[in-house]
């Protein structure tokens, strides 16, 4: 094997007619491409010498049979020079900035040196068309130059001015042109910034056309025996055909007339023929009216050659289908459809150990009806790799199950269906992070969509409402074994981004739990064992009391069954409200979590504790006892919060948020005074007597009073509706658990909406000096403004309504444009990083072995092992010992 | 202007990390303790107002030591290098 190379350089060049000549194998002639044999034509397109692709036939310049041989450049002798477009912008230009009568650059030497400075002081500017001077006269040979005219797409003319100062186009033919371009001397290019040895600049006007090989544009047969032709061979076929009209023409002596169309035409051809997009030129069309896609259109866009065979392909072994949710899914399992199941196949080698096992999966066949069935296989490859596909027939005869499963001895590899436990990744795009892509344990089921638990949908940043996912079926030990180590769910609990779990509780799971353990409560052994019972419980432990000879667990018991008996933390659950003297074990919200040996003496279980992103407990566990144990408390607390939400009931509805008529009377008062208060401020602005703050105009402090006194007003109504509403309200339970939504959206239920803001101020855009037609010009009230008085309850007013939907727009373009960019600038992140590594000693390498950190993060510290950013959890391992909150 | 730039050193601001060159034994030995030459270097520019402070010449390696929220204190090492042209 050679050893491996720097590159030390790459040029850029054009091919030469030389080079094209030279790498031709035949000169193509002949616009044909079969005889009415089927046979190509000699000096045809489809050439014998320039490969194949009908089996059976050997290439005349390689020998080899279709499939082996790479395909052979031809070449067509154009009659006369015509322009590729690709380059039209650089002969712009070149003949904007050099002389038409030298071919020398339009600037003196000195001029030169001024703007790319000296060879030791090089600045390595290269110069443009703005660094020369229009219609100026050549400082060479003294010639006056003429504007050169390009209209789109290939024509260019010079504009000279005759006797009577009108003005007159000359047209410049490709061969006007190609002869300025060579006249251009190799030091001027240089200073153009193009490499003469490489690029001359004449060779962006073809003379001769590379005809590629036949390889890169195979014809079709078609059901009904006919060949169709690649969409190049097409537009080949009428550069020939004119560049043969052309020529016959030319050498008969046709009038200068008849020359120029043809000329014209096959510029035309070649043209679409490199890009049959060009502005200012009809597209090529197919008979059947269909744009030719040629070879621009083969490279750009989404399915081009970039970004749709090579950047990104199709693969085998996956599946897509939409997504639903399945609590009782252990979140490391992910529910497969059966029908799924049944297409997607492992393969298995035959060995000496395995041969009963998997001659039963042959027997099994290829059609696995209930998921309860072992399964099937659908392929067996024999030693020689030949495939054979298992069919099970009417009859045991019309199979071949039962033969194969005979014949097979180690050796041969059986392509088995998925089931139960098998390792499979699974993804959702977008793909933002690594655990967009997990590795989970298969779990057949019936139904058509993939099944998760809602718990892992964090990751993957999913909800149910049609959202689809992605499955890939690892196919060797290799691939499974680091989808496992690598990928698998437990071990992305943990999230690098913040060393925090991102697997936890989510919504009800956070209701429930925190329904179940508020406060004390007591249940009978019934109740305890029906939400204990999806759990992996062992023993119900010892009653907390015993009344009437009836045993009872508290709220907190239950829970404790599922925590790991050694676990000892004290922590503030999220309804802790940070009050200045903390009661601990007597507060009045149960907000301080205490548990000792394993056992939840106070506090109540929320979003702190197990939810995602949080996770207190979760995270304590991990770093305790492992992925493992981890994984089972996922489980286990996301099955007990589901049966202790059913055991209570969860529900919500318009008159949840129905207040006392004291209540409303209170809120109406409260937003009159702010009324009121908010007409004060504005008559003491407009008599002249406002204090302006430090910094700001009259008018802005205005603004600023007037915004914290509704602001104000609203946070009260919120308090009133608040004091009505506790926790047998459930949307009072979402917001103190942090299950979902907050406070203030109750506020706004029940309370008043308050004021609408656009860009931190109150609404000011729409009529002269005023916001609606419906207020007086001048008006700064608060209603005039864009505060809502009502509660989404009550319902808004006209203006309200309009004023609540210019708020919330600009909430959605915000988030429209913060999502883009932040894509974009994560897609450069990525590109610039994707390659670096850390290296055994520390540091973090490229891959040429460039150093770019001395050492990880300066402190070696992996973030998905840390603790929230800390290397070692002090407070954790002091808390597990004293069992005592430090 | 020409009085600034004197009287400045922008090694004494406090937001500026310690800057000094390493001698040829001290550059050997980072060179032998990462296993690798000077190409694998992180650069920076000789005309970089910290290099011109410090009075270093292209192909000098200098030693930086910055305060790091992470660690404390971290070391990094530098080729003083040409500015390329554009």
């Amino acid at each position: 094997m050679p050893s491996p190379k720097r590159i030390g350089k790459i040029d850029f060049g054009l091919l030469s007619p030389k080079e094209i000549r030279q790498m031709s194998v035949r000169k193509i002639i002949w616009a044909d491409t079969y005889d009415d044999d089927g046979f190509p034509y000699p000096q045809g397109l489809m050439d014998l010498h320039l490969g194949v692709i009908d089996p059976g036939l050997r290439c005349k310049t390689c020998s080899q049979k279709s499939g082996e041989c790479p395909g052979h450049f031809g070449h067509i002798e154009l009659a006369k020079p015509v322009i590729h477009v690709g380059y039209t912008r650089l002969i712009r230009k070149l003949l904007r900035v050099t002389c038409r009568e030298c071919g020398r650059l339009l600037l003196s030497s000195d001029e030169i040196e001024k703007i790319i400075g000296t060879d030791i002081s090089a600045t390595g500017d290269s110069l443009t068309e703005k660094d020369i001077k229009k219609e100026r006269i050549c400082p060479h040979c003294g010639e006056q130059q003429l504007k050169i005219n390009f209209e789109k797409p290939t024509t260019f003319a010079e504009i000279a001015t005759d006797e009577r100062g009108k003005k007159v186009e000359n047209k410049l033919t490709p061969a006007d042109i190609r002869a300025r371009l060579e006249k251009i001397p190799d030091e001027d290019l240089r200073h153009l910034g193009i490499d003469p040895v490489v690029a001359r600049p004449e060779w962006t006007v073809l003379t001769v056309l590379p005809v590629p090989p036949v390889t890169m544009r195979p014809s079709i047969i078609l059901e009904n025996g006919q060949r169709s032709e690649d969409d190049l061979t097409h537009k080949l076929v009428d550069i020939i055909r004119i560049n043969q009209r052309f020529k016959e023409n030319q050498d008969a002596g046709a009038p200068q007339l008849i020359i120029e169309d043809l000329w014209e035409l096959l510029q035309y051809h070649v043209t679409t023929y490199h890009d049959n997009e060009v502005a200012g030129c009809p597209p090529a069309r197919h008979r059947s009216g269909r744009p030719l896609k040629t070879l621009s259109q083969r490279l750009k866009g989404k399915d081009g050659r970039f970004r749709g065979s090579l950047s990104g392909k199709r693969v085998n072994f996956s599946s897509r289908t939409v997504i639903s949710p399945n609590p009782n899914l252990s979140i490391i399992e992910v529910g497969i459809p059966l029908r799924i199941a049944n297409e997607m196949t492992i393969p298995i080698r035959v060995t000496q150990f395995n041969i009963e096992e998997l001659r039963e999966i042959v027997r099994n066949g290829p059609d696995r009806e209930d998921v309860r069935d072992p399964c099937g296989a659908n392929y067996a490859i024999r030693p020689d790799k030949r495939r054979v596909r298992l069919t099970k027939g009417a009859t045991s005869e019309d199979g071949n199950l039962e033969f194969i499963a005979e014949q097979m001895e180690p050796g041969w590899t059986i392509e088995r269906h998925l089931r139960d436990g098998d390792i499979v990744l699974f993804n959702r795009q977008p793909s933002l992070h690594r655990m967009s892509i997990m590795a989970h344990r298969v779990k057949v089921m019936d139904g058509k969509t993939f099944r998760l638990n809602p718990a892992v949908c964090p990751p993957y940043n999913a909800d149910f409402d049609g959202d689809e996912m992605n499955l890939h079926i690892p196919q060797t030990e290799e691939a499974r074994a680091e989808a496992f180590l690598l990928a698998s769910v437990q071990e992305n609990i943990l999230s690098p981004r913040f060393g925090g779990p991102i697997i936890g509780g989510i919504h009800d799971h956070i209701s429930g739990i925190f329904m179940l353990t508020h406060t004390r409560r007591w249940f009978n052994k019934g109740d305890a064992i029906s939400m204990l019972q999806n759990c992996d419980i062992k023993r119900m432990g010892e009653p907390d009391k015993i009344e009437d000879d009836v045993p009872y667990w508290t709220n907190k018991q239950i829970f404790s069954h599922i925590l790991p008996p050694t676990l000892n933390m004290v922590f503030q659950a999220s309804s802790c409200e940070n009050c200045d003297q903390c009661l601990r074990e007597n507060c009045d919200r149960d907000a301080y979590v205490r548990i000792v040996d394993g056992e939840l003496l106070c506090g109540t279980i929320d979003k702190k504790a197990i939810g995602a992103f949080d996770g207190a407990i979760v995270h304590r566990i991990i770093r305790q006892y492992g992925y493992a144990r981890a994984v089972q408390f996922i489980d286990d607390v996301t099955r007990l919060s589901i049966r202790a939400i059913m055991y209570d009931g969860f529900t919500f509805a318009i008159d949840d948020e129905d207040l006392s008529k004291s209540d409303y009377g209170q809120i109406r008062e409260v937003l009159e005074r702010a009324t009121h208060d908010v007409g004060r401020r504005i008559q003491i602005y407009e008599d002249g007597q406002l204090e302006p703050m430090p910094g700001r105009t009259e008018e802005e402090t205005l603004e600023m009073q007037i915004m914290q006194v509704l602001g104000k007003a609203r946070d009260n109504t919120g308090e009133i509706a608040g004091r009505h509403l506790g926790l047998s309200n459930s949307a009072v339970v979402m917001a103190v658990s942090g299950a979902r939504g907050s406070m203030l959206n109750l506020t706004q239920m029940a309370g008043c909406v308050g004021q609408q803001a656009v860009r931190g101020e109150r609404i000011m855009r729409g009529y002269e000096d005023r916001t609606l037609p419906h207020f007086k010009k001048g008006n700064r009230g608060a209603e005039g403004h864009g505060f809502v008085k009502n509660s989404y309850k009550s319902g808004l007013n006209p203006t309200e309504f309009f004023f609540h939907a210019i708020g919330g727009r600009e909430g959605l373009v915000d988030t429209a444009v913060r999502t883009s960019q932040s894509g974009y600038l994560q897609r450069r992140m990525i590109n610039a990083l994707q390659d670096l590594k850390v290296a055994y000693d520390g540091t973090v390498r490229t891959t040429g072995g460039r150093i770019i950190q001395f050492n990880y993060g300066e402190d070696s510290t992996d973030p998905m092992k840390s603790s929230f950013g800390q290397p070692v959890d002090v407070k954790g391992i002091v808390e597990n010992i004293l069992k005592e909150a430090v | 202007m020409a009085l600034i730039a004197q009287q400045l050193n922008v090694l004494k601001h406090e937001m500026v990390p310690e800057h000094s060159i390493m001698t040829d034994e001290e550059v050997q030995a980072l060179f032998s303790r990462y296993e690798i030459s000077a190409e694998h270097l992180p650069k920076i520019y000789h005309d970089d107002p910290a290099v011109i402070a410090t009075n270093a010449r292209i192909s000098d390696v200098i030693k930086i030591v910055r305060k790091s929220r992470t660690a404390g204190r971290a070391e990094s090492y530098r080729l003083v290098v040409k500015r390329p042209k554009k």
